[in-house]
């Protein structure tokens, strides 16, 4: 492993921290200027072998339904999330297992709590993202896919950013 | 099996003789029906182990010996074909032990073998056999099949089960939900429908009663779903407003709908009801108008498809199927998929891509509906005021040319008959 290897793998993990920690907070923009502009934004259901362009997923976004969910959100009358669950995660297992020159793919796994007034959830996920460095160098999401350890079981909503 | 309840309700002796009428009344019900364990008991009793009930689509199970996991209320039913292509219920028990047989969602199989003694069944339920059979000498194998759901039943692949082994037959269920079924149907060019597109699974902490009453309430979509109406710039909104012309009814047997026809058929503009004009649909259009002629395919396509809550767990949305399964007093999955039309390619895929974003557990629709539901679970354990008032329109509730109940659009027409029928099915033996 090279220097090299450890500040790329510093940088991955502090863009994943910042994700999270814009999630957390509920920072909706600033969120969703962290995606390409052909962003894919991928939660799938009933394990994670379907082809989601064939069988239905927990979400799909392309990047205009990225935009159309934040914009929901700002109507203030998204009441799933309004209120807003208060919300904390940990990303760990911070892997990065494909680097082409272009585009990285990366792994974690996440630990989130989240606070409901139907009662607490605990969901767990294992993150694949694959990053882009935009015209400044810095990282940006293309894809963001959550397999939900629990996701072939039914669900609690979860329209808060994961 | 993920979705289905750990601990089901054993039925207990029978309970006191309740007077329903003191609970639901023609304008108000008693919020104790949403939260009483007991009543649930009942309900499971007289409900869900005793009227039809909405179990899977024959094309989840295309093939001889293809199997799919589904419920009955809380029960696991498995859904099998046999080789013969003959569809069964079966329930999830081995007759020795009792353990499950099967735990996987779905698959082929000509046989399920119980893994803690090796019994062994075909696929429509019999004993095939059992390991060691000296011990069993002297016993008849065909007393020791899976347990078999009493009547099964289906209508244009809707497949229906009912755990009594005698009662009305399912076309007396469902009355004038067939016609709503033939309607959905004619939207596919070779005149069926299909579930092919897999489930998703939205568990709520709520009532199963909140749900089916919420299927058919016109009231809410203009409050509720105002954020994404107005976001996405999207027509429905208006078809739910005070001076729409659409109707809401209730059929009987529990059965009611949004009819939106009146509106589409004002607009007059074949897909409008899928927020779409004919010509983003070419191939679609043309497999139609092939099917059924230029003049009858213009008039399905505007037409649109139907909004019916087929009691009391079947909801057809337009472009989704939902399956409501209750798990307890207070806990309810709806599973949820998008309805494919056969030989509609082009339309499936968009019915595929909305259905994602409007439903399920992260769906721009379908959350804020959940929240609402588990808001009104919380709500209703208030004490006071012990009642919850059901009136909205009953001054202007008509009757149709067909004889059944009508109210404008936003009324609780479908309400009210939802609860006459379960009062009716409540106080039955």
């Amino acid at each position: 492993m090279t220097v090299e290897d450890l500040l790329l793998h510093h940088e991955v993990s502090q863009f994943l921290y910042r994700e999270a920690r814009l999630q957390d907070n509920h920072e909706y923009d600033a969120w969703e200027a962290l995606w390409t502009d052909d962003g894919v934004y991928w939660i799938p259901a009933n394990g994670e072998a379907g082809d989601p362009e064939q069988e239905m997923s927990i979400v799909y976004d392309n990047r205009s339904r990225i935009a159309l969910r934040v914009r929901q959100f700002h109507t203030g009358k998204r009441y799933s999330q309004s209120p807003r669950s208060p919300l904390r995660r940990v990303i760990s297992n911070v892997e990065i297992l494909e680097d082409d020159g272009g585009q990285l793919l990366v792994t974690a796994n996440v630990i989130l709590f989240e606070a409901h007034a139907r009662g607490d959830t605990l969901w767990g996920s294992r993150n694949e993202y694959r990053l882009r460095r935009a015209e400044d160098g810095s990282l940006r999401m293309a894809g963001k896919k959550v397999v939900l350890t629990n996701n072939e079981k039914a669900l609690y909503s979860m329209a808060f950013l994961i | 099996m993920s979705t289905c309840a750990p601990v089901i309700p054993i039925a207990r002796a029978n309970p006191e003789p309740r007077a329903w009428g003191d609970l639901v009344r023609e304008n108000e019900v008693h919020g104790s029906l949403y939260t009483d364990p007991v009543i649930f008991e009942e309900e499971l009793r007289k409900i869900w182990f005793r009227t039809w009930v909405y179990v899977g689509h024959e094309s989840e199970v295309p093939q001889p010996n293809d199997y799919v996991m589904k419920s009955i209320g809380p029960e696991p039913i498995l859904m099998t074909r046999d080789r013969e292509g003959r569809i069964h219920l079966l329930h999830n028990r081995c007759p020795h032990r009792g353990n499950r047989v099967c735990m996987t969602e779905k698959g082929s199989a000509r046989s399920f073998t119980c893994p803690y003694h090796g019994w062994t069944f075909t696929n429509d339920g019999a004993l095939r056999g059992y390991p060691f059979p000296s011990g069993y000498e002297g016993v008849d194998r065909s007393e020791l099949g899976l347990g078999k759901v009493a009547r099964v039943a289906s209508y244009k692949g809707f497949v229906f089960g009912s755990m009594a082994a005698e009662g009305p037959s399912l076309e007396e269920h469902l009355g004038a939900a067939m016609a709503a079924i033939d309607a959905l149907c004619l939207t596919s060019p070779e005149g069926e429908i299909e579930v092919t597109a897999g489930f998703l699974k939205h568990k709520v902490k709520s009532n199963w009663k909140f749900l089916v009453e919420n299927e058919t309430d016109g009231y809410h979509p203009s409050f509720v779903h105002a954020s994404i109406f107005e976001v996405a710039k999207s027509g429905i909104g208006s078809l739910y407003s005070s001076d729409s012309t659409a109707v809401s009814r209730y059929f009987g047997q529990g059965h009611s709908e949004n009819d939106l026809r009146p509106e589409f058929r004002k607009r007059d503009i074949p897909m409008s009801w899928f927020n779409t004009t004919a010509d983003r649909l070419p191939e679609y259009t043309r497999s139609m108008e092939a099917a059924y002629g230029v003049e009858q395919a213009r008039k399905i396509m505007i037409d649109g498809t139907p909004h019916i809550m087929i009691y009391p767990n079947l909801f057809i949305a337009e472009i989704q199927l939902f399956v409501i399964q209750p798990l307890a007093f207070n806990e309810s999955v709806q599973h949820v998929t998008a309805l494919q039309f056969k030989g509609a390619p082009d339309l499936n895929r968009r019915m595929r891509q909305q259905t994602m974003g409007s439903v399920g557990p992260a769906g721009f629709l379908l959350a804020d509906d959940a929240e609402m539901y588990e808001r009104t679970q919380l709500g209703v354990q208030a004490k006071s005021p012990e009642w919850l008032y059901l009136g909205r329109g009953k001054h202007r509730e008509r009757t149709d040319e067909n004889g059944y109940l009508i109210g404008d659009a936003t009324d609780e027409t479908p309400t009210r008959g939802i609860w006459r029928h379960y009062r009716s099915l409540m106080e039955a033996a």
